[in-house]
């Protein structure tokens, strides 16, 4: 009798609680990368809060272009990397503040969260929290190249004509530390930056000859390395782990003068609606166990405490063998990129291309 | 009844008109603006040619342009040569069935999207692809040979794009040709080439103009064949606009490519349409 009676209540304000959900549901508009919403997630999501998603996949550059066209509206939620936020917003002032009371905090690596909050905070408030992290280094067909430890090793008379990077400013900025400069110390000083990039752009010509193409997406890369067309490439680390998984030869490689860590984040742009939806998803995302099936989709770590344990095992084996702990120490992570720098970057990347 | 006439001309006109101003000029007034906008600190902006200098003054700007315009002349030739003979035979020898079903041939590949189209050639030409593994299972190479990345193979990527749009006006132009008066060539002892000289290819001039300049423009324009088959040194000057716009985040000196891009290709048409003494009006009859 108790029993049933309690079933009745139980259902009574599930389907109550299922009404207030679809009450106030909304179409979250998500502009994001592949892999960061999987549909296995979003259903859930969906299922939870009545919300729907409605999922965009982009690119940094893209992201902000888009939003930047707009005036920041068409979009609820977005996701660029934490460097991206404050030279946007003061330039374009595409974003909207995060109300961090809506936030569970709670579930979030706290330093991480505090560093994402440092970087993107522009005029006293808070534009990003962390969401999906990873580094960008080297690609490698340990087999065919185990020379190339850094980024200037691709340029190596071993590896001619058997490499391929993107050109684009990880190129510029990992190519800088490889030969021993810091283009970080000089992100605030034009001159001194434009000096590094210089240098960098003298390098990169003469390692033209080496290339074989400058890849643009991930799928070109994924069939140049797996087709043994290149041995050598920089890359993101779960480029390499997934190309890891058909071919044990291939594998992500940390350089010697350090990966360089991307964080990507959650931003509001400046004229979303379903502020509501986007909160909810933040949270959703952030519990450990959603966070490490994004995990498995995306092959990236996210900033969810406690997430690490529910991710598969292969993975975290892949993981450790490309980041001893020294590494993991030495990895450069981005800071700000400062407004105006990417005409710098863009003219020397232009004259690289143009080089013969 | 006049003033109903002229409101249903109006009406009528009323999608073209408003086709052609939101569509077309309105956007290209405010582009015109970003274009002559300098940025000067953050968020700051002021009236000045800066963009049209900078396109003046850094040699890689105009190089890449030239180098461009070049190449699309190039891809246009290629396809008047190749499209030519293949026009002439539908209109011309092809009957019935035939005419129809090769007609069709030429129009099947564009059932397919060009990124489609791209992949395939990519497929082909690539160092583990098709025409390398059939080269080395002839016995003709002892290793893999890269065939893709390549200016050769970007010319070819864009001949393939822009064969049909060479093809259509060359045949409709040479159908209008009357037989008999090129069995009157013949009667009158006319060579081959002579006929294909002295009639023809008269005949066919608006055709071969207004193809040519779809294909050189459809060229100068692509973004997709260019950044996918070129390669390494590939550029090409839409993507300098693309990386602009969306990479660089500079939409001023974007405007600015876009605006000489368009004016400097409309100089090259009317050029090549003096050249050849034709008129505009001409080739669009």
């Amino acid at each position: 009798m108790l029993k049933q009676t309690l079933r009745t209540v139980l259902v009574l304000s599930a389907a109550s609680l299922g009404i207030a959900g679809t009450a106030n549901a909304e179409t979250l508009r998500l502009l994001t990368w592949g892999g960061y919403a999987p549909e296995n997630v979003v259903e859930m999501f969906e299922k939870e809060t009545g919300h729907t998603v409605e999922v965009t996949l982009s690119n940094n550059e893209e992201m902000i272009a888009k939003l930047r066209a707009t005036g920041g509206r068409g979009f609820d939620l977005a996701q660029p990397s934490q460097d991206r936020i404050a030279g946007p917003q003061q330039e374009f002032g595409i974003y909207k503040p995060i109300d961090l009371s809506k936030i569970d905090a709670s579930q979030f690596i706290s330093s991480m969260l505090e560093a994402t909050k440092g970087n993107t905070t522009v005029d006293g408030e808070v534009y990003g929290v962390p969401h999906v992290w990873g580094t960008s280094g080297l690609v490698v067909d340990t087999s065919m190249a185990g020379s190339v430890k850094d980024y200037t090793d691709l340029c190596g008379g071993d590896v001619a004509g058997k490499v391929t990077y993107r050109l684009k400013r990880p190129t510029l900025i990992g190519f800088a530390f490889a030969m021993g400069l810091d283009p970080f110390a000089a992100y605030g000083d034009e001159a001194a930056y434009k000096a590094i990039i210089d240098q960098v752009e003298a390098k990169l010509v003469e390692c033209k000859s080496n290339v074989k193409t400058y890849w643009s997406g991930g799928d070109e890369l994924m069939n140049l390395m797996r087709s043994g067309e290149t041995v050598a490439s920089m890359a993101w680390d779960t480029g390499g782990w997934k190309l890891n998984a058909d071919n044990s030869n291939i594998t992500f490689v940390a350089p010697a003068s350090g990966a360089l860590g991307w964080i990507d984040t959650f931003v509001l742009p400046a004229k979303s609606r379903a502020e509501g939806a986007a909160y909810d998803w933040i949270n959703f995302v952030m519990r450990p166990e959603i966070a490490a099936m994004i995990t498995d989709a995306a092959g990236n770590f996210t900033a969810s405490k406690g997430a690490d344990e529910h991710v598969s095992a292969a993975l975290k084996a892949r993981y450790q063998a490309s980041f001893p702990p020294a590494d993991v120490d030495n990895i450069k992570w981005y800071p700000p990129v400062p407004a105006g720098l990417e005409a710098l970057e863009g003219a020397a990347l232009d004259r690289v291309k143009a080089a013969n | 009844m006049r003033a109903g006439a002229k409101l249903g001309l109006i009406l009528l006109l009323m999608p073209l008109l408003l086709w052609l101003g939101l569509l077309i000029i309105v956007p290209h007034i405010d582009m015109f603006l970003v274009s002559i906008r300098e940025r000067i600190g953050v968020g700051r902006y002021q009236i000045s040619p800066a963009n049209y200098l900078t396109f003046f003054t850094e040699p890689l700007y105009l190089v890449t342009f030239m180098r461009t315009a070049l190449m699309s002349i190039l891809t246009t030739a290629i396809t008047l040569v190749i499209g030519f003979p293949v026009a002439f035979y539908i209109a011309k020898v092809a009957k019935g069935r035939l005419q129809s079903s090769l007609f069709l041939l030429c129009l099947v590949p564009f059932w397919v999207s060009e990124l489609v189209r791209t992949f395939g050639w990519m497929i082909l030409l690539r160092e583990t692809g098709i025409f390398s593994s059939f080269l080395q299972w002839l016995g003709l190479v002892d290793g893999p040979v890269e065939m893709l990345y390549n200016d050769v193979a970007m010319i070819v990527g864009l001949v393939y794009t822009s064969m049909l749009f060479m093809v259509v006006p060359l045949v409709t132009t040479m159908e209008s040709l009357d037989d008999s008066v090129i069995e009157a060539g013949y009667d009158l002892g006319g060579s081959n080439l002579s006929i294909l000289r002295e009639i023809v290819i008269p005949h066919a001039m608006p055709g071969i103009a207004s193809g040519s300049i779809v294909v050189f423009m459809l060229s100068l324009g692509n973004y997709l064949t260019p950044t996918m088959l070129g390669g390494k040194d590939s550029l090409w000057f839409t993507e300098l606009i693309y990386s602009q716009f969306i990479v660089r985040f500079n939409w001023e000196l974007g405007a600015a490519f876009g605006f000489m891009l368009l004016i400097l290709s409309s100089i090259i048409v009317w050029a090549m349409l003096k050249v050849t003494g034709q008129t505009l009006e001409k080739t669009m009859t």
